[in-house]
């Protein structure tokens, strides 16, 4: 057919027009969305990189932090952070794996369950700053003093509900045959549960895992309540130095050298972070 | 019902013969485990109705029907599987080796480790092929280095598969096709030695060679083994039953001498069902 002959043609070829038109333009937002929300990022890795580079030399990583001019570093941070994110980690993981496996494997559909699932949800996005000011009132004030374990604590508090979540959402993703099939070989339901269950999700949750722990690597509101800082290296005891906590120190005051060391350590906890990302992005990919 | 004389647990062959009476009328296969008047409920529903079946030792069960008449029910009765689902009960009589399974102080995991099941899907477990093995075996017995490879070896033997794995015994078994994952779901089954093994569509979800692999395997198995199967391949039960038992709607209609019910069925309703009429 090569001639229009019916009107319906033109309405199609009409249709047609308008169809493409709106393809394009929302197209042309999709992708403007997409290079504004890629450039900001850029630019704050860009920027990052350049503020924070200059300052990258072995000193910050054997020094302790010093008074403005008296080349200090961020050892005391580094340490205290990653002995806090490891404490916080190690105490929040347990917690958050067997609620996460009760929620998954036991509590069917439980009010109970519910219950443990709504607040565990309503915990992980509570702001960070009340999650320290609770360890402040429970841990700090009752016990005479900042420290790291309560750092570590409002960390481990953070840790658990993204454990909780998830673990329950890994193990959701365990088929049931796959659970039948060992429970038919006469297995106990938590021999099921520990050599096949969490087995067949052990990806999943690591990857959770180390989604926790670089999100509580960068926190900063829960530490300042707890763990307050030190200018050297302290002990889990007594009140503790983290990068976080540093950075927000050093960047707002009057100190070339401090904000200097602000961006150097903030651009430490970015790369830390960012290696935490893609060690947990290879896991879920060996797969 | 269909008897076969079977030496053993019954009484003995010479016992019988002093007593001058021929073999086959007295001594019935005893059954490896009779079915007394089952009825199953999900909830309120009434999947099964008053079934009674026996399955004859070292012999295949075939079971047919269309979708939903229960006979995959009547397969997790028959290990008590449905007990892991709160709201599904069974009443009536499974007798095996002279005790009532579905007595409420029946040892789950001895029944299971007893009475084998294999799914309708592949299920290895997500570990090696050696370990998916080992794995059963050592939920009941304390086996040296040596004993466990031996028992390994003779499962996966049994199971038509150890020339395809011995050299990949250490590799994960996601990595084997779906035939032979299922073979694999059959050796873990045989490995911890029950005496009845359940099959649930055991091929339905395999291409046509597997499917041969696999029947050839339960025919081979039926010398130890007593084997209950669902299928909804009529060919299938033909071809590996001993006796075939016909289910509708949840009601036993009809068991016989797997030739005898596809040839000379007794009920109406079989000779629809197999001819191809519904279901």
């Amino acid at each position: 057919m090569t001639r229009l002959a019916t009107p319906q043609a033109a309405i199609g070829i009409r249709l047609g027009r308008r169809r493409r038109r709106t393809d394009q333009i929302s197209r042309v937002l999709a992708t403007a969305a997409t290079l504004i929300a890629m450039g900001l990022l850029a630019w704050i890795l860009f920027t990052l990189l350049r503020l924070g580079i200059p300052g990258l030399r072995l000193p910050v990583f054997t020094t302790v932090t010093k008074a403005p001019g008296d080349n200090g570093g961020l050892a005391n941070a580094i340490v205290g952070s990653i002995l806090q994110t490891a404490l916080g980690t190690a105490i929040g993981t347990p917690i958050g794996l067997l609620a996460g496996t009760y929620l998954a494997e036991y509590s069917g559909r439980s009010a109970f369950g519910g219950a443990v699932r709504f607040v565990s949800d309503i915990l992980l996005s509570a702001p960070s700053i009340l999650i320290g000011l609770f360890i402040f009132s429970v841990l700090v004030a009752p016990f005479g003093g900042f420290s790291g374990l309560a750092g570590a604590a409002a960390l481990a508090v953070i840790v658990i509900p993204i454990v909780v979540r998830t673990t329950e959402d890994m193990l959701r993703l365990v088929p049931i045959t796959l659970r039948e099939a060992a429970i038919a070989l006469g297995a106990p339901r938590w021999k099921t549960t520990l050599l096949i269950c969490y087995r067949a999700a052990l990806d999943g949750i690591l990857t959770g895992v180390l989604l926790a722990v670089a999100r509580v690597a960068g926190e900063t509101a829960p530490l300042l309540f707890t763990s307050l800082g030190n200018s050297d290296y302290a002990g889990l005891g007594s009140a503790m130095a983290s990068l976080p906590v540093t950075i927000y120190q050093y960047a707002a005051s009057a100190f070339n050298d401090w904000v200097q060391l602000a961006w150097t350590g903030a651009l430490l906890i970015t790369l830390g972070v960012l290696g935490l990302n893609i060690i947990a992005r290879q896991i879920v990919r060996r797969r | 019902m269909w008897m076969q004389p079977q030496a053993n647990p019954g009484p003995s062959k010479l016992q019988s013969m002093s007593q001058g009476q021929p073999i086959s009328s007295i001594t019935p296969a005893t059954p490896r485990m009779a079915i007394r008047d089952l009825s199953f409920y999900y909830g309120a529903n009434r999947a099964l109705k008053n079934i009674t079946l026996d399955l004859p030792d070292k012999k295949v069960t075939g079971m047919i029907g269309p979708s939903g008449c229960g006979k995959s029910t009547l397969l997790r009765v028959l290990n008590r599987m449905f007990d892991l689902y709160p709201g599904q009960r069974a009443e009536g009589e499974v007798i095996m080796d002279g005790e009532n399974i579905l007595s409420p102080d029946t040892d789950l995991n001895a029944l299971r480790s007893n009475v084998g099941m294999v799914f309708q899907k592949p299920t290895p477990f997500p570990m090696s092929i050696y370990d998916n093995i080992a794995f059963g075996v050592r939920l009941h017995e304390k086996l040296d280095r040596a004993e466990m490879d031996a028992r390994v070896e003779w499962a996966l033997t049994r199971a038509a598969l150890w020339g395809e794995v011995r050299d990949r015994l250490r590799t994960p078994a996601a990595g084997l096709s779906g035939g032979q994952q299922q073979r694999l779901c059959i050796a873990r089954t045989i490995a911890i030695r029950p005496e009845v093994i359940l099959l649930d569509e055991p091929t339905s979800a395999l291409d046509p060679i597997s499917t041969l692999k696999i029947e050839e395997l339960i025919d081979e198995l039926k010398r130890e083994f007593t084997i209950a199967i669902v299928t909804h391949n009529m060919q299938q039960a033909a071809r590996c039953a001993d006796q075939v038992a016909f289910f509708y709607l949840g009601e036993l209609i009809e068991v016989a001498p797997a030739g005898q019910l596809f040839t000379a069925p007794r009920q109406k309703k079989t000779q629809e069902y197999i001819t191809g009429r519904f279901g």
